[in-house]
């Protein structure tokens, strides 16, 4: 562990392990990826993201990226978006992903949950609202279809209409004739993906860049 | 039954005997009629035992020309197996009588039982035992069929995001067992007092990597039914796949190695290196022919009949390919499975799909269930068992031991690779899971005759799966369900999951990407890339690629389809039992109906049935006996693409309107959506015109906007009912509020349902109905002019038709279409 990350100090790196949770090694890769996006400088700009050629043909490329300038996604309460992130930022959004530990209670698992769940509605409601409405619904899944070509933006509409539909009859129960199902709130997100076992997916191992997991 | 034939031609007391057991199996009436047949045969050996050979013209001047013969040693290989086989199939349904029983009981635990009944009879009355199980038998017929269901029905996904764990626990798990197994055992013959020492090292090696095969058929039905997380079910069944082949290997090699008196070093590294080769060249075979099972398929779409066949021939060419070169005719016959699975299901009809679902599935479970009930039978009636307390108990016990020790050495070296880690409970259950089964036995049975122990291996091997059947095999539900393993939701099946189950992925790949992380989204993208423009080319006739969200939504949609169709036209009115609505809603909307008048009931049936229902749709696992059954949607699906396809061509034609009508009408008739819709519709205008907008005035609260989500749903043609939903969401459970508004809709939809009831008369009335709107009775002369240029007004399935867009087309189909550019 030593070796690698004892250019940057490690006193500075215990704040952040702190912060993060992430183990020194696991920071030290992320830095050292950090510098490589922006080139030696002290902050990222979406442009520094917009080079990434892997990132190129993602369809949702541009609801991640923007997931890092989302000052929600900072854990300080913040709102509002930015228009460059420091390390820290850049960290702290990444822990995220962080996997869950072996043994952890039920709370702890359920706020890890949470969590993670938060950062996909988060990205969902752009216009933080607190709602996931129907258009950014659509949006959503047209990006997600943008990259079959064999498909019409109908096709896109109508799957999320239905979705949406299907949200309001998990979350809602059943409503009145005179209610209106504005989008989904985050507590109906919880309850919509209820089961979906998302603290053991949304996973990344962040360590030496070149490790090639194939064991889940 | 079978049996009885048997034994009766030569020995009458078997016939009694027979009887009696048969009385046992065959529960309820079903085999009554079958049985008569061989009964008759039974008696008529004694009548002419051993007729003449099969001659053209028998001598006549010996004898009259026979007015009846019978040739019963020509049949009787094949006869005798057939016989078998239904034997164990009835058993089967007895015990599927009784669903209690399975749960309890594992069905192998229960095959195993009834083997041993019929052993213990064939016993009594000195038979001999069935001669089917020799080596050749066994590896040529009865495993490929067993490991090309397990191969073709592996949960894809799953899998390869877990390749690494099931391989490390199938091919070094094996390994420690049979290394470990084996040299402990070696020890334990060293003591005098057993009366051991005449087995070697290789000979207690070869038995101790029979003994390693798990055959977790039982454990996997019990994780399934509980739904223990998905990461855990396809480690155990990968490994359970995997570790035979490594089994037969590892066996075979020690057959060979047992014959040597002296091994030499050199040779252990011969067996390593051969092992690889082994592995390698069953992965290349299967590769290989799976992409020509692929590559083949696409070019039957001209002849559909044999199109199932290819799947089974060149995965038995694999497997026999593979066995002539001696390299792991398994691994051939998995990866060929797993490999042309996806490609074939996309090129075959849907029915040639379902054929060979069926197949695979039918094939497997015939082999399987014939090896537990050999298992049984050749227990008892095997003569030359060899019980020594010590080697067998020794087995047992070091089985068990070896096992735990080794999953949890194993977890613990790849928990570190692994993001979601096994925790000790999961361990357990990986270990407990662990039963042996059908290869173990199989292998044990077909030792080569110079093995000088053979009947003590035997009668060990049997212990072992008998063992472990039966106690592991019941006592895992109850102990899995008390420790409570980490479960997972298992059908989570909604379009919400599948959508974001991608974004998260394209969410964690991306951020890989990011973060410049390889891992297996990394190699997916990668694959699914390579897959896109270069096989998917070669290997489909139609490559364009869909995303699975779409195909599940689809299937949703068909899903839906599906019930409609299945409710009995034409009695809308009848029973609401009939009606197909899940549960809970009845139950919600039951207590709430304040209006039990008919009409109110009818509306909401109505109502209901158009509903989107949104429900758990495929299985996440396969069960080993079971099919997915999606076989209903795809049916549906071809019915569809077939009337929509109809449709067109005759809107496009403008044929004149008689030869039309028999074409729509068919159509139709498919759908008992028309008429609601047009029941609704009736509604809706009834509503506009009052208030003004069209929709607002419907119900004074319900705002259109409320209707947004559902109008979506027309993608379907159905849709026009489909499209309804926000409306039936809303209304079936309307209480005091949408009391009125039900009262005034009520007669009106019954109007539409009773329109329902005039079959006969072509949906076209129907819809004519909704333009005229008001009154049906004008429906009807109004419906004949209408006639020749209903097909275009369907609106098409846009989902799939991409060609008739023309939103031109819907006008009298969604009136949805103008409230949704008005809600939002």
């Amino acid at each position: 562990m030593g070796a690698l990350q004892s250019s940057p100090g490690q006193h500075e790196y215990s704040d952040l392990a702190e912060k993060t949770g992430f183990s020194f090694r696991q920071i030290g890769v992320l830095h050292t990826r950090f510098k490589q996006l922006s080139h030696n400088e002290e902050t990222l700009r979406r442009d520094h993201f917009n080079e990434i050629p892997d990132l190129a043909c993602n369809p949702i490329r541009a609801q991640i990226v923007e997931a890092f300038f989302d000052r929600r996604n900072f854990r300080e309460n913040g709102e509002g978006t930015v228009q460059e992130i420091g390390f820290e930022e850049f960290l702290v959004v990444m822990s995220h992903f962080r996997p869950p530990s072996l043994h952890m209670t039920q709370e702890q698992r359920e706020s890890v949950r949470r969590e993670k769940l938060r950062f996909l509605f988060n990205m969902h409601d752009t216009d933080n609202d607190g709602t996931i409405t129907l258009e950014e619904y659509r949006h959503l899944v047209e990006e997600l279809l943008s990259l079959s070509e064999t498909l019409e933006k109908n096709t896109a509409k109508s799957i999320a209409d239905a979705a949406m539909l299907e949200v309001a009859s998990i979350s809602m129960g059943h409503m009145e004739p005179d209610e209106f199902y504005e989008g989904i709130t985050f507590e109906h997100f919880l309850k919509l993906l209820n089961g979906f076992e998302i603290e053991s997916r949304m996973n990344i191992r962040f360590l030496r860049m070149d490790t090639t997991t194939l064991c889940k | 039954m079978g049996t009885s034939v048997l034994f009766g031609v030569r020995t009458e007391r078997g016939v009694f005997c027979m009887f009696l057991l048969l009385l046992l199996f065959c529960v309820g009436g079903k085999c009554e009629h079958q049985e008569s047949k061989p009964t008759s045969q039974t008696n008529l050996p004694t009548v002419k035992p051993f007729p003449n050979e099969p001659q053209a013209f028998p001598s006549e001047e010996r004898a009259n020309l026979p007015v009846f013969t019978m040739d019963y040693p020509r049949i009787q290989l094949p006869f005798e197996f057939t016989l078998w086989v239904l034997l164990a199939s009835f058993a089967k349904i007895g015990f599927h009588i009784y669903h209690k029983i399975t749960i309890w009981i594992p069905e192998s635990c229960l095959l195993i039982t009834i083997g041993l009944i019929v052993g213990a009879i064939m016993h009594a009355v000195k038979e001999e035992p069935p001669a089917v199980l020799s080596s050749n038998v066994f590896f040529l017929y009865m495993l490929p069929p067993i490991v090309l269901d397990s191969g073709y029905f592996i949960p894809t996904r799953p899998f390869f995001e877990n390749i690494g764990t099931v391989l490390w626990y199938a091919v070094v798990g094996t390994l420690w067992n049979s290394i470990g197994i084996g040299l402990s055992l070696f020890a334990i013959c060293q003591f005098e007092v057993f009366g051991l020492q005449d087995i070697n090292l290789q000979e207690n090696l070869l038995f101790a990597s029979i003994i390693s095969a798990v055959d977790p058929v039982a454990a996997l039905n019990v994780f399934e039914d509980i739904g223990v997380n998905e990461q855990m079910y396809i480690v155990i069944f990968g490994e359970g796949l995997f570790n035979d082949a490594v089994t037969v290997v590892l066996s075979s090699m020690f057959t060979f190695l047992a014959d040597m008196p002296i091994v030499e070093s050199a040779d252990v590294f011969r067996g390593v290196a051969r092992f690889f080769v082994v592995a390698a060249g069953g992965v290349l075979f299967g590769l290989l022919f799976g992409f020509m099972a692929a590559f083949t398929t696409r070019f039957t779409h001209n002849v559909r009949q044999i199109e199932p066949l290819f799947v089974f021939m060149y995965s038995y060419l694999a497997y026999l390919v593979a066995e002539c070169f001696s390299i792991s005719s398994i691994l051939a016959i998995v990866t060929c499975a797993i490999t042309m699975k996806y490609y074939v299901e996309e090129n075959v009809s849907q029915r040639s799909c379902t054929t060979i679902r069926h197949v695979v599935k039918m094939l497997a479970t015939v082999s399987e269930t014939l090896i537990f009930f050999f298992l049984g039978v050749v227990t008892i009636t095997i003569t030359e068992h060899e019980w020594n307390w010590a080697y067998i108990m020794f087995t047992l016990l070091l089985a068990f031991i070896w096992r735990g020790i080794g999953i949890l050495v194993l977890t613990q070296i790849i928990n570190p690779f692994r993001t979601i880690q096994f925790n000790y409970k999961d361990q357990f259950g990986l270990a407990y899971g662990g039963l042996r089964g059908a290869i173990c036995f199989a292998l044990a049975f077909t030792l080569p005759d110079t093995i000088n122990r053979k009947n003590l291996f035997v009668t060990a091997s049997v212990a072992v799966i008998i063992f472990t059947v039966f106690i592991q095999g019941i006592s895992i539900r109850p102990i899995v369900e008390y420790i409570n393993i980490r479960r997972t939701n298992k059908d989570l099946h909604t379009i919400n999951v599948e959508v974001h189950t991608r974004v998260m992925e394209h969410v964690v790949c991306g951020i890989e990407d990011l973060c410049g992380q390889w891992s297996h989204y990394y190699w997916k993208d990668k694959f699914k890339k390579f897959n896109d423009r270069i096989l998917r080319r070669i290997l489909l006739r139609d490559n364009r690629a869909e995303s699975s969200i779409v195909s599940l939504y689809k299937k949703l949609e068909l899903q839906n389809a599906i019930e409609l169709l299945d409710t009995p036209m034409g009695d809308l009115s009848a029973a609401p039992s009939m009606v197909s609505l899940p549960d809970e809603r009845k139950e919600t909307s039951r207590p709430k109906k304040k209006f039990l008048t008919a009409d109110v009931r009818k509306m909401h049936d109505i109502l209901s049935k158009n509903m989107y229902k949104i429900r758990q749709k495929t299985m996440a696992y396969t069960n080993k006996y079971n099919l997915p059954d999606d076989s209903r949607t795809r049916e549906i699906l071809i019915r569809r693409h077939a009337s929509i396809r109809r449709s067109v061509r005759a809107s496009s034609f403008r044929e004149p309107s008689e030869q039309n009508i028999p074409k729509s009408q068919k159509y139709y008739s498919l759908q008992p959506g028309g008429d609601l819709e047009t029941a609704f519709a009736l509604r809706r205008r009834s509503h506009g015109g009052g208030s003004g907008p069209q929709f607002s005035g419907a119900s004074p609260h319900s705002s259109s906007r409320s209707l947004v989500p559902m109008k979506r749903l027309n993608t379907i043609k159905e849709s026009g009912s489909a499209g309804e939903q926000p409306a039936t969401s809303a209304h079936p459970r309307s209480t005091s509020p949408g009391v009125d508004v039900l009262d005034e809709r009520g007669p009106r939809s019954l109007g539409g349902s009773s329109l329902r009831g005039w079959r006969p008369v072509p949906a076209s009335r129907r819809r004519s109905s909704d333009r005229v709107n008001e009154d049906p009775t004008d429906s009807e002369c109004t419906g004949e002019r209408d006639e020749p240029v209903r097909p275009p007004q369907l609106p098409p399935p846009r989902g799939w038709l991409p060609e008739n867009q023309d939103p031109g087309d819907n006008e009298a189909g969604n009136p949805l279409l103008r409230h949704s550019s008005k809600g939002s």
